[in-house]
Formats: C-alpha cells, sequence, structure tokens
C-alpha cells in the first residue's frame, strides 16, 4: 500500500506531465525513498497507481541502474569502476572493501548495514579513486582511509 | 586570457548567489535578449558565433535551433533540455560548472529557451551529482522569485517555468533521444531519427537538448557578440574550452583555456607532466568512445577539426591518459566492460557484439588470447562501427578499441605470445560481475 505521504508526492509529480505514466520513474524513486527499495507489492501499487502493467512498470525500474529491485542495507557504497578509478588503482580500495565487509558486489553484510555495488563514472576523474557511500562522495581514496569512512555509517 | 565561463568559480567556495551574480554582470544577457533582439537575432548571433555543441559532437548550436518550428502555428508547448548527464567515462567538466556557477547555466537556458520560444525547461542532471542538485534547485528558486522565471519574465510577455530532473543511472541518457524518453518515464532507448527532436522531442513536441556548457557559454554570446567569442579560439574553432586530464599526471584537473590549446600545453603546463615514474603511451582526448591518440600527436591543437583530422574526437575535451605501467589491453578492457554493460539492448550489434569483445579481451588480458583473437577484434570495429548499429553507443566503444589495436598491437600479441599480462602484477582487471 502506498501511504498518504508517497501519493501526495507522486501526486505532484504527475501534476507535471500529460499522463501519470510519465511520472512513473519519480513514483519508483518516491517509494525507494522511504521502503529504500521496491519491493514486487510496490512496484505493482505504483503500477495501479499511475496506470501501468507491472511489466511495463518492470521493464523501467529494471532498465535503470539506481532502482534497487533487491533490498539493499542502511548504506550503499558505489564503487567507481570505470577507467580513470582504474588507472588511479580503484581495485585496491574494491578489495579491501569486499575483504573488510566479507561481502561481494551485490552482497548485504549480515548486519545488513552495507551493500557494496560497482558503478559507472562518477565524474570525479581528477580526484580518483572515488566512491559514494549514499549521498557522500569520497575522492582521492586510499585504503588506509576506509576504516574511518565506513565507521560513520551505523 | 579571458575565462568567460569560470571567472566566478572558485573551488571549495560557494557558488554566488543571485543578488551576487547580478553584481558582477549577471542575467544582463536575458535583458538584452527579452527587451533588445528578436529570437531569430539570437539564432544568428549564436549561429554567427561559430558555437558549437560541447556535449561531443561538436554541432553548431546555431544551426541545431534553426531546425526548430517558429512563428504562431509551431507546436506547443516547446521544451529546452540540458543535457546534465555527463556520464561519459573521464569527464568532469560540466561538474564544474554546475556545482560552481548554476545561475550562469539558468541564464543559458533562458536565452536558449527564447531563442526557440519554449516555455517548459528541463534540467535533467545525473543522479551522482548531489551537491550540483542541491545548488540548482536553490538557484532555480531565486531566479523565481527574482521574476526571470515564471510568468511574462521581466514584462516581456515571455514566459518559462524550469524543473530540475536527476536521473536513476543509465549512461544512455546521455544520448538525446534516450534523454528524452527518460524524462518521459520510459526506458532510456534511443529514438530513429527523423524525427528529430527539433521537431518532435519530448511528449512529442519541438526540444532542443544542449550540453550544459554550450548553455553557459551563451550569456557571454548575447553580452559580448559573436565576433568577440570567435577571438577567444586560437584556431577556427570559436570560444574557450573546459579541458580536463585525469590519470597518472602530477595535477589532474580542469581548465578553461583557449579552443585550439595544444594538447601537449593542456598535458605539460596544466596538468603538470607525467608523475615521476610514469611514461607517457597515449590518452583519450575527450572520454571513454574516441581514439587513442599518440606522443606524435601532442602538438596538435585540441578542437574539433584538428583532433578529428588524426583520426579521433575531441568529445568532451577531458582527456584520460594511458601509462606505461598501465596494461592497454586491461585498459581496453575495462572501457568495454563499461560499454557493454551499457548497452540498452535494443539493436543487436551492440546487445551481442560488445559482450564478445569483452569476453576476448579478458581472455587476452589472462593470457588465454588466440591469435584468430585479434582479427575477432578487428572485425567487430567494422561490424560494430558506424551505419551498422541504432545509435553511437557501440561505434564509439569501438573507436579506443581499433585505436588500441592500431597503436598498442603488440602489446596485444605480447599477451598472446607469452600466455599471460606482462602488466599482470600490478594490474589484473577483473570483471564485476
Amino acid at each position: 500500500m502506498l501511504t498518504a505521504e508517497e501519493k501526495h508526492q507522486i501526486d505532484h509529480e504527475i501534476s507535471l506531465v500529460p499522463s501519470p505514466k510519465n511520472a512513473c520513474i519519480e513514483a519508483l524513486k518516491i517509494v525507494q525513498q522511504s521502503h529504500g527499495w521496491v519491493s514486487d507489492e510496490s512496484l505493482q501499487d505504483v503500477a495501479e497507481y499511475v496506470g501501468m502493467s507491472t511489466a511495463e512498470l518492470d521493464s523501467v525500474a529494471t532498465f535503470y541502474n539506481l532502482i534497487f529491485r533487491r533490498p539493499v542495507g542502511r548504506h550503499v557504497i558505489l564503487v567507481c569502476d570505470s577507467i580513470s578509478c582504474y588507472v588511479m588503482g580503484y581495485e585496491d580500495i574494491r578489495n579491501q572493501l569486499f575483504e573488510k565487509l566479507s561481502i561481494q558486489y551485490g552482497q548485504t553484510t549480515a548486519d545488513g548495514r552495507f551493500t557494496i555495488l560497482p558503478n559507472c563514472c562518477l565524474g570525479t576523474c581528477d580526484c580518483a579513486p572515488a566512491l559514494m557511500i549514499d549521498n557522500d562522495l569520497y575522492r582521492n581514496l586510499t585504503v588506509e582511509q576506509l576504516d574511518d569512512i565506513l565507521s560513520k555509517y551505523t | 586570457m579571458e575565462k568567460p565561463l569560470t571567472q566566478h568559480i572558485v573551488p571549495g567556495r560557494k557558488p554566488l548567489s543571485l543578488k551576487e551574480y547580478e553584481k558582477v554582470g549577471g542575467y544582463q544577457s536575458v535583458r538584452k535578449v527579452l527587451k533588445e533582439m528578436t529570437p531569430e537575432e539570437v539564432q544568428t548571433l549564436v549561429k554567427d558565433s561559430n558555437l558549437r555543441g560541447r556535449g561531443g559532437a561538436g554541432f553548431s548550436t546555431g544551426l541545431k535551433w534553426s531546425f526548430v518550428p517558429m512563428g504562431p502555428d509551431a507546436a506547443q508547448p516547446k521544451y529546452l533540455v540540458a543535457n546534465a548527464d555527463e556520464m561519459e567515462p573521464g569527464t568532469f567538466k560540466d561538474r564544474v560548472l554546475l556545482e560552481g556557477n548554476p545561475h550562469q547555466l539558468i541564464e543559458g537556458m533562458i536565452v536558449a529557451s527564447y531563442a526557440i520560444q519554449a516555455s517548459i525547461s528541463y534540467v535533467f542532471l545525473r543522479w551522482a551529482y548531489k551537491v550540483a542538485a542541491r545548488e540548482i534547485s536553490h538557484a532555480i528558486q531565486e531566479a523565481y522569485d527574482a521574476g526571470y522565471l515564471g510568468k511574462n519574465i521581466l514584462g516581456s510577455g515571455f514566459n518559462l517555468d524550469m524543473h530540475l530532473h536527476t536521473g536513476v543511472g543509465r549512461y544512455m541518457c546521455g544520448e538525446e533521444t534516450a534523454l528524452l524518453n527518460a524524462l518521459e518515464g520510459k526506458r532510456a532507448n534511443p529514438r530513429a531519427k527523423p524525427p528529430f527532436p527539433q521537431v518532435s522531442g519530448l511528449f512529442g513536441k519541438p526540444t532542443i537538448v544542449n550540453n550544459v556548457e554550450t548553455l553557459c557559454c551563451l550569456p557571454h554570446i548575447i553580452n559580448n557578440g559573436a565576433d568577440w567569442f570567435k577571438k577567444l579560439g586560437l584556431t577556427e574553432d570559436a570560444g574557450t574550452k573546459l579541458y580536463g586530464v585525469s590519470g597518472r599526471v602530477k595535477n589532474p584537473g580542469c581548465w578553461e583555456l583557449p579552443m585550439g590549446t595544444t594538447i601537449r600545453e593542456i598535458l605539460e603546463e596544466h596538468a603538470g607532466g607525467m608523475q615521476d615514474g610514469y611514461l607517457f603511451r597515449g590518452l583519450l582526448p575527450g572520454g571513454a568512445s574516441t581514439d587513442f591518440l599518440v606522443e606524435e600527436h601532442l602538438d596538435l591543437p585540441m578542437d574539433y577539426p584538428s583532433i578529428q583530422a588524426a583520426g579521433s574526437r575531441m568529445g568532451t575535451g577531458t582527456m584520460i591518459i594511458l601509462d606505461d605501467q598501465t596494461c592497454p589491453v586491461g585498459f581496453t578492457l575495462n572501457l568495454q566492460h563499461f560499454f557493454a554493460q551499457e548497452s540498452c539492448g535494443f539493436c543487436t550489434p551492440c546487445r551481442e557484439g560488445l559482450p564478445w569483445v569483452e569476453k576476448i579481451l579478458l581472455a587476452i588480458d589472462k593470457g588465454e588470447g588466440k591469435p584468430e583473437h585479434l582479427l575477432t577484434l578487428d572485425f567487430h570495429t567494422k561490424y560494430l562501427g558506424p551505419g551498422n548499429t541504432f545509435c553511437a553507443l557501440a561505434p564509439g566503444a569501438m573507436e579506443p578499441l581499433q585505436s588500441a589495436l592500431k597503436y598498442f598491437r603488440e602489446d596485444f600479441e605480447r599477451h598472446i605470445h607469452e600466455h599471460h599480462c606482462p602488466w599482470s602484477k600490478s594490474k589484473a582487471w577483473q570483471p564485476s560481475t
């Protein structure tokens, strides 16, 4: 069930576009904002609300990298794996993260704290290697900084 | 040296507020076009200035606008979209403008909207640019409050609304027709052209999509004229350009310089040359989808025709450096992994061909390559090249591959003959999935 607040926000997005369907990505973002991800149930709710079939909406939802169709941890670590970060040695950062958190890409720590995902270029190539945790960007990373950075997220 | 686009940007400092921006001449171009110029005159001025699209294709901005139907019979509403989806790997120039001076972008968007008589405009911003999102929303609100946006702007009768749309991540969204699909709440597959967006774009209405840097040039062209803008460039290309350098250089960064500054000057004077212990081997001049250039090209001016004549593209103008301690096969594999993953899957050559290319490069990198693999890669560069795919993604992917096979072929062959990566101790690429 969509909450009254979610419906209110989705209604605002619908008011800006010619047809409710056109607001479906915004609606998915709104639902993900409150639940952390888009469950099958949420997908059905949104589809019904904007007048699309679930299959059609899922084809949109699964197209985009940042709509999560599986549960994620409380914090999502996005590791930039594009070319400038590759040249500057992001792989050491990635390997250290895997080791410290005992998970691989696409997995969530047992305590539900972190999910790690690979990510395309974060657009901060002069400060490579880089990663994002939630809304925070970390640049010019070294392996030594990782413990401090991770400790900020509970 | 004039740096119109970045003159008010100080790294680490908050961007100018609307009041501060007005004090240094901000929004003058809006007053000028609304009060003194017809839309046609704005289009002509921009065409005369020789401004070329800074997103990578380098198409004349004024010419692009001229395809928009004008006059009372034109379909309404018309749209203007700022392409702020900057997702070309190695590219970080628009971020500087978005975070550093959002009012300059808004001013440019008002000018462009007036020129094509658009009444609704969007900033299509990539999700990762959180600081930019905050600054732009704030600046848009300030512009509404000051009467630069909304109904009857400055009493001119011209109306313009502006919305910020943040994407949910997909490289395809940078392609203008795919971007329009994303804005409409659809999968970001590219559209068939014709019809071109200028005639039938967002929601089937006339639409112009311009890159952020392109739009930021407009206020300065309006205020100072076409000749002034042309004279900023050192070669036949006009204006200044935000050039960037990333990789193993001493001072990676982004600088506004006269269009046509040589690669060597950018690399050695601004980026400080290679880091100690690293040697230059090659560079991609303007993002992941441009052909490698090597030592012999360093004295070329960075402008559209010169880089094209050398067999590459200036693209976004942000260079990625390949050094001697990075494996050229691994470098190329990283790029092809990106393109294979970001293919929208709509057309067969791209959907099937790019993963095949990635697989072969992975085999070569692991020491499992066969001599015939190079021929398979060669033919992919042709069959995934221009004219064989629905959009420019796969042809773009083939640019670094074909030039890597040309300039670094011996390195590919060594992997195959020696059955391992000669750089394997330092850089072993592993795909992320």
